[in-house]
């Protein structure tokens, strides 16, 4: 009863959402209010629907409800009940399930949050949420029902993949997804602006922080991502490249650029089309990375789907919204002029290479994506692209990208003469001049990269404090004045530190690590640096729904016991297979990694032994860029604008409501 | 300068940031292509020597042998219709199992042994990496015509 009320739900919810598509964008066209007013009570019941929909789901999986196909492959009465909610979203229905959620979340947001925008303005940007999530619960309804019936139900269910038994699965999904979908509200009131040909300063003003918001969330999701591979895949890297990732890593670049270019475009008004256009590109490319990775086209530990009716579903939903989009952006675009004039030596000129060069690294990203599955369709032959092509594309990209972060937030909006660059510029010049004298001395001979990204690293973060000292420094209370320093700066300084770190932390694992595959027999050990890894045997150890070898390695340095590490080899009873559960000793400074291989014979098992150095900054770097978002978001003067700007247009549409009643 | 020139400048550079990103993009690109071969093709020549590709197929049933002492594996990988032999040193994925899919992924050196430096098994068990399934099914075809080309190997 409880699934098919669920799935009845989903039906609601979908004429609701037919309904805020249809009647709010009409509305606006004809200026017609009583149809702009369904905008708002349609999003928020389609919501209200969709929740439903997702506890029914939920409630089918917490009580083993198996007579649910979905349920019944997805899930097993031994797993914990947190993994039970979790693998909602462990497959292919489900995460669509959660994909429409979240895309409600951010919808009633909007109708909360953004009371004060025009109506008109609204409903458009309302109506295309509708059309996105229309689009959607179609393809749910239609391909990827998650309630279906199991005739009759087994007694017991196929079990979640074990890989995916794990606390990132029950965060990963839903960050990723928060940053996905959240770009659609930047797509909406790109979009709806140019439904309305009104793109003025407000507009990036109104779609910053929401666009920022989503880009906070796709790191932490990313980063997220890249941890729990980390450690649950079983051997130490923290990014492969994987088509999945890169799917997630293109809307990341993009929507970066847009940040950047929406700065512009508020504070300047220029760059209006091309902000525009990376707004529609940035969500193009997360549906992209939807399509690919729920359609089965690329086979990794991300894709379930497998029925080519799914893929052209997705196809054309893709094809709908990205030539739809585009095609009404070649027709209004002329209409945008950009008014703001700059000099060749300004901000703007750095946040344009900032946008070029972000641009051209999401497009290598997606021409290695993409070029194998063209090749393979075509019948060309089947190839992939592997890490030497990422790796030796972005290192020059990223290098110029690096050196201009710290130069950007210095240089005056408009135009700035080289001198009193040069003068802003002397500390960070100075602190990474000595930086590279002093690592070159040491190192130029073990890795010239290293020297490069350290050195770049400490150029990004010392100017970051430089952009912060300097609004600081010479005011005759700098304490009072760093409390009064807008948020905008404070978070857009820490997110770039925050990439320094990023930068600090992948040069160090690249050049430093050391990583070895060996055997070992009980009592035997293996030195690595200061560290000795002591293999002391095996044990069994029966989990709750596994079993499992557990090795017990001591880590010694200088004959003292630094810690003791127990990497696992489990095997799920349910689904049969092996699975390695690394140990890991994490720290500031290092991770000591060891992963179980195999029995070899005579007691003796096969390890893989890393010494990772700042490994964990990569991450720190990604939570302390999205932290920075954050607090640009919490900026008051989102607010206080647009309060100011809402009191004077409501007194203008009061007046002409009193106009037309006369 | 002129407004005109400083756009005329701005374009240009940003053209040759471009384009040297592309020229870029692209030779990285030629460089680091890597090719799928099946075993049947690998021992029909086609697959170059001296250069790194991709093999797939499925792992022989009992051909796995570990060197006593030492890290170093070998074992074959088949599509049916031919074996090649395939060596490697290092620890196996968790899914690696004669009887099972695999994609290696190394070079050809002058005996015909693929040495491999990444093997790759997925991890799911009815999972069959693509290229492998369709490496199977063309030498299925090989085999007997009679046999319909859609069934699961």
């Amino acid at each position: 009863m409880i699934p098919e009320l669920g799935q009845f739900a989903l039906v609601l919810a979908l004429s609701l959402a037919l309904a805020q598509a249809i009647f709010p964008i009409y509305g606006a066209l004809r200026g017609r209010v009583e149809l702009m007013a369904v905008a708002v009570p349609a999003a928020r019941g389609q919501f209200v629907f969709v929740v439903c929909s997702f506890v029914a789901l939920a409630y089918a999986f917490l009580i083993n409800d198996f007579s649910v196909a979905y349920v019944a492959a997805n899930s097993n009465t031994a797993l914990p009940w947190y993994y039970r909610f979790a693998a909602i979203w462990g497959a292919h229905e489900g995460s669509l399930l959660l994909w429409v959620l979240i895309l409600g979340v951010w919808t009633t947001a909007v109708t909360v949050f953004s009371r004060e925008l025009p109506v008109t303005f609204r409903s458009r940007v309302l109506g295309v949420m509708g059309v996105v999530s229309s689009g959607f619960l179609l393809f749910l309804l239609m391909t990827s029902d998650p309630f279906t019936r199991l005739d009759p139900a087994p007694l017991q269910g196929r079990d979640l993949n074990p890989l995916l038994q794990d606390p990132g699965l029950v965060m990963h999904p839903p960050m990723l997804y928060m940053g996905y979908v959240g770009f659609c509200v930047a797509f909406s009131f790109a979009v709806a602006a140019l439904l309305g040909g009104r793109l003025d300063s407000a507009w990036a003003r109104w779609s910053r922080p929401w666009t920022t918001g989503a880009w906070v969330f796709l790191t932490i999701g990313i980063a997220m991502g890249s941890y729990w591979a980390y450690y649950e895949l079983g051997w130490g890297g923290w990014w492969f490249w994987d088509p999945v990732e890169n799917a997630s890593f293109m809307p990341w670049l993009a929507g970066t650029a847009l940040i950047h270019s929406l700065a512009v475009t508020e504070k300047r008004s220029a760059f209006k089309r091309w902000t525009v256009l990376l707004a529609i590109l940035t969500f193009s490319l997360s549906l992209l990375g939807t399509f690919l990775v729920r359609s089965g086209v690329l086979t990794s530990v991300h894709a379930f789907a497998t029925d080519p009716l799914r893929g052209v579903f997705v196809l054309g939903l893709l094809v709908a919204v990205v030539g739809g989009s585009l095609a009404l952006y070649a027709w209004r675009a002329a209409k945008v002029r950009s008014i703001g004039r700059f000099e060749l030596l300004s901000r703007e000129t750095m946040l344009l290479l900032n946008n070029a060069v972000l641009t051209v690294a999401a497009a290598t990203v997606l021409l290695g994506t993409l070029y194998p599955l063209a090749m393979d369709a075509l019948g060309l032959g089947q190839v992939s692209v592997g890490e030497p092509y990422f790796n030796s594309v972005f290192l020059p990209l990223g290098l110029p990208l690096l050196v201009l972060v710290a130069i950007g937030p210095l240089l005056k909006w408009k135009s700035e003469r080289w001198p009193e660059l040069m003068h802003k510029l002397r500390g960070p010049l100075l602190i990474a001049g000595i930086t590279l004298l002093v690592l070159s001395w040491w190192f130029w001979q073990v890795s010239l990269g290293a020297v490069l990204g350290i050195t770049l690293a400490v150029w990004v973060a010392t100017g970051s404090f430089e952009v912060v000292r300097q609004r600081v420094s010479g005011r005759r209370n700098p304490l009072a004045a760093l409390r009064r320093l807008p948020r905008s700066i404070v978070g857009m300084a820490l997110a770039h530190l925050g990439l320094a770190v990023f930068v600090a932390g992948v040069t160090a694992v690249n050049t430093f690590e050391s990583s070895r595959d060996l055997q070992m027999r009980p009592g035997e050990a293996y030195t690595v640096g200061d560290f000795t890894f002591r293999f002391d045997g095996t044990q069994s150890i029966q989990g709750p729904n596994y079993q499992a070898t557990e090795a017990r390695i001591e880590v010694l340095r200088e004959g003292k016991s630094v810690t003791v590490l127990h990497p696992q080899k489990r095997v799920y009873q349910v689904q049969r297979s092996p699975m390695t559960e690394a140990a890991i000793d994490g720290g500031v400074f290092r991770d000591m990694f060891v992963a179980l291989g195999e029995p070899l014979g005579n007691e003796a098992w096969s390890f893989r032994i890393r010494l990772k150095p700042l490994v964990r900054w990569i991450w720190f770097g990604a939570v302390m860029m999205a932290i920075g978002g954050v607090i640009c978001i919490t900026d008051p003067r989102y607010r206080r604008l647009l309060g100011r700007e809402a009191a004077t247009r409501q007194g203008a549409v009061a007046k002409r409501f009193s106009e037309v009643r006369t | 300068m002129t407004r005109r020139r400083k756009r005329l400048v701005l374009i240009g550079l940003l053209m040759a940031g471009v384009a040297a990103a592309a020229m870029l993009a692209l030779t990285a690109f030629q460089q680091n292509l890597l090719y799928f071969f099946s075993p049947s093709q690998v021992a029909a020549g086609e697959a170059p020597p001296d250069y790194p590709f991709r093999l797939g197929g499925l792992v022989v049933a009992q051909s796995v042998k570990r060197v006593s002492g030492s890290l170093d594996v070998r074992f074959q990988v088949t599509d049916g219709n031919r074996s090649i032999p395939v060596t490697y040193t290092g620890v196996l994925p968790d899914l690696f199992r004669e009887g099972q899919g695999v994609v290696a992924h190394g070079q050809l050196d002058a005996d015909g042994v693929f040495r491999a430096d990444q093997v790759l098994a997925k991890h799911d068990e009815e999972y069959m990496p693509p290229e492998v399934k369709k490496a199977l099914q063309v030498s299925d075809n090989d085999a007997n015509p009679s046999r319909s080309s859609g069934g699961e190997p």
